[in-house]
């Protein structure tokens, strides 16, 4: 069963991937793709025993930052680049997707040599309640700064976008 | 996991990193060059969480937890700085704010 | 022996869901008539039997899917035929955490309530959620209409907006609570705390006073938790697009907003979406808040173990299980009412209110209820030391 959601999961995870760099439409096109790897991914954290870092991932990911996209894509009324053409550069086109199937040759190859079995986990792993433990008594200094990161990019996001009232 | 061993999800994030970096080196509208950036991040969220789970120890996640809240700040921002460029420079072509290249 | 009640609970909750949609409609045309002091919708009939304007819901049915289906030209056509689908989808997924009953044994099975008891119930509502902007917001663009497109900004920028509330309002009921699972919140609620209970903690009452016993409070979310309650209703009530927070659907503005391009069955999708999002919301609201499917005072275990001498224990059980449905039903229905309630009467709030009431009252308020939760957990664990 989990065999199945992963090949499931890994193989729209790429797919969409590859949806987002070769899609030559619209960027609408290319964010939708990105949601579906987005969640496809977040079914990969889940399966890795990840719970609440998966729930994140739909949360944020897909749920907040990709309709960011989506907004600022509808907000400029952006309907992609006139000249399909240009729009890959033809070398690195040639380079990019030798190095990607080149790198994925060999890892299927290597694949077969390493089997490490996996280890056995409490049954608390990557829940709410463990990662709540941990952020809040071990890390509990990056949670701070994450707080005070996150302020100044609210504080810098809100000063970039406004309208320059001359 | 019957026959899935850690290294399948190393290679599915190896996979999804190269994809990124593709679209980061090819594509020239800057909205999909920024989603490529999203995806490399995912990727190696991905790795971590994997590695996470073969080790058994939950630094992984809160990493990948880190790199989360990052990324979001990140596409806060960079989403602002597109947002000016396309107001004032009138194109979506990262070829045309190369201004500081010789 | 879990497949076949799995199975049960499948099929109980989607029954439900999709009986109350139709009927949804009828209650808002029933109550705003009552409302508005008028008759509603009666003229719908079958062979002369009107049934109070039941059969409104079937005509509405019959007249959506017969219906042509236009598509704009120059539309996206995948996304227009697929947004409605992502608009109701995650209402109805959403209904699978949301336990209506507790566990009981039976016949030796063993049937749970709940169709998927998830140890991060609240949080898995919250995701899913989140996915439902999609569904309106592309909905919009896929028309290629101008009205549809503003409609589209006005409802992604609104519906992530009061994300962020909803889910800080709530923080303090999870910190008293301890848990995200529903079940366990239903349970923890079956518990009372005397109300005069400091009195006679800090001896200004002799110990063992009876009438202090006597006069005890269910620890329901309400009781814990009033403002939340009435933060997450308004955040949930915008994040259901629902009137006074329907800018996005602005009849009179925008003309219907980001569904403008849509006719027929597809219409009627967007529609049993809010309406089964309505009911999902009260659902919601009850366990978390009003107790669950769970009595006052009346913990189920005393009512098994009362009624299991007089029809022996199977058919206590499901006596239980038949109440626990009764009264968490009972409880919705309230919620459906209240929120009828508050789309009749309020009008349409301008769209910087909608962003001001998200953004400067109510996520302040809810990082404020954080704080003094806290610092009130703090406080009765010293106290109670």
């Amino acid at each position: 069963m989990r065999t199945a959601l992963f090949w499931v999961f890994s193989i729209s995870a790429v797919a969409s991937a590859l949806g987002v760099v070769g899609n030559l439409r619209s960027p609408i096109n290319s964010a939708l793709s990105l949601v579906v790897s987005m969640l496809a991914l977040a079914g990969l954290y889940v399966l890795l025993e990840a719970q609440f870092v998966g729930l994140i991932q739909v949360m944020v990911y897909a749920g907040a930052i990709v309709v960011l996209f989506l907004f600022v894509i509808m907000l400029l009324n952006l309907r992609g680049s006139g000249t399909r053409g240009a729009e890959l550069q033809p070398i690195m086109k040639a380079i990019g997707s030798l190095v990607v199937f080149g790198s994925t040759l060999w890892l299927v190859r290597t694949l077969a040599a390493d089997r490490a079995p996996w280890p056995d986990v409490d049954a608390g792993f990557g829940t709410t309640r463990a990662m709540g433990e941990a952020l809040y008594t071990d890390y509990v200094l990056s949670v701070q700064v994450a707080g005070v990161l996150l302020l100044a990019g609210i504080v810098a996001a809100v000063v970039l976008a406004k309208k320059k009232v001359d | 996991m019957g026959d899935i061993s850690p290294f399948h999800f190393q290679v599915v994030a190896a996979l999804i990193f190269m994809i990124g970096v593709l679209g980061v080196l090819t594509r020239r509208n800057m909205i999909v060059v920024f989603m490529c950036i999203e995806l490399m991040l995912n990727a190696a969220n991905l790795s971590l969480l994997g590695f996470s789970r073969e080790i058994g120890n939950d630094q992984g996640q809160i990493l990948a937890f880190m790199v989360m809240v990052v990324a979001a700040v990140e596409v806060a921002v960079g989403l602002a700085i597109i947002i000016s460029l396309v107001r004032n420079r009138d194109t979506m072509d990262i070829e045309d704010v190369s201004q500081l290249k010789w | 022996m879990e497949t076949p009640t799995v199975f049960v609970s499948i099929f109980l909750f989607a029954l439900v869901l999709l009986v109350f949609a139709p009927i949804m409609t009828w209650v808002e045309r029933k109550q705003s008539a009552l409302m508005q002091d008028r008759i509603g919708a009666n003229r719908a009939s079958i062979l002369g039997f009107k049934a109070l304007g039941l059969i409104h819901p079937l005509a509405d049915v019959i007249k959506m899917i017969t219906k042509e289906d236009t598509i704009p030209t120059g539309a996206h056509k995948l996304l227009h035929l697929v947004s409605p689908f992502i608009a109701v989808a995650p209402a109805i997924i959403s209904f699978a955490v949301i336990p209506y009953g507790g566990t009981y044994e039976m016949w030796g099975a063993h049937v749970s309530l709940c169709v998927a008891d998830l140890d991060y119930g609240v949080l898995f509502i919250f995701a899913i959620g989140s996915i439902a902007t999609y569904g309106s917001m592309l909905a919009g663009w896929a028309g290629n209409n101008n009205w549809g497109m503003l409609g589209s900004i006005r409802v992604s920028a609104q519906m992530i907006s009061y994300e962020v509330a909803l889910g800080i309002s709530v923080v303090g009921l999870f910190m008293i609570f301890g848990t995200l699972r529903l079940t366990e919140m239903g349970l923890l609620q079956q518990e009372t705390f005397r109300l005069f209970g400091f009195l006679e903690h800090f001896g200004w009452v002799a110990q063992g006073t009876a009438w202090i016993d006597w006069i005890t409070i269910p620890m329901w979310g309400l009781v814990l938790q009033p403002l939340p309650f009435f933060m997450f209703l308004t955040a949930l009530m915008a994040e259901n697009k629902r009137a006074p927070f329907d800018t996005p659907e602005g009849e009179s503005e925008i003309v219907a907003g980001y569904f403008i391009e849509y006719s027929g069955m597809k219409f009627g999708l967007y529609m049993m979406g809010e309406w089964i999002e309505v009911v999902v919301i009260s659902a919601l609201l009850t366990a978390m808040f009003l107790g669950g499917w769970t009595l006052p005072w009346l913990p189920e275990a005393s009512i098994i173990s009362y009624m299991t001498p007089l029809v022996g224990e199977n058919m206590a059980n499901v006596a239980a299980m038949v109440l626990a449905v009764h009264v968490f039903l009972i409880k919705v229905i309230v919620l459906i009412w209240f929120q009828m309630l508050i789309r009749w009467s309020m009008p349409r709030f301008r769209y910087d209110q909608v962003m001001d009431l998200g953004w400067k009252i109510l996520l302040p308020l809810s990082l404020a209820n954080v704080v003094i939760t806290g610092l009130g957990i703090l406080i009765v664990q010293e106290v109670t030391r």
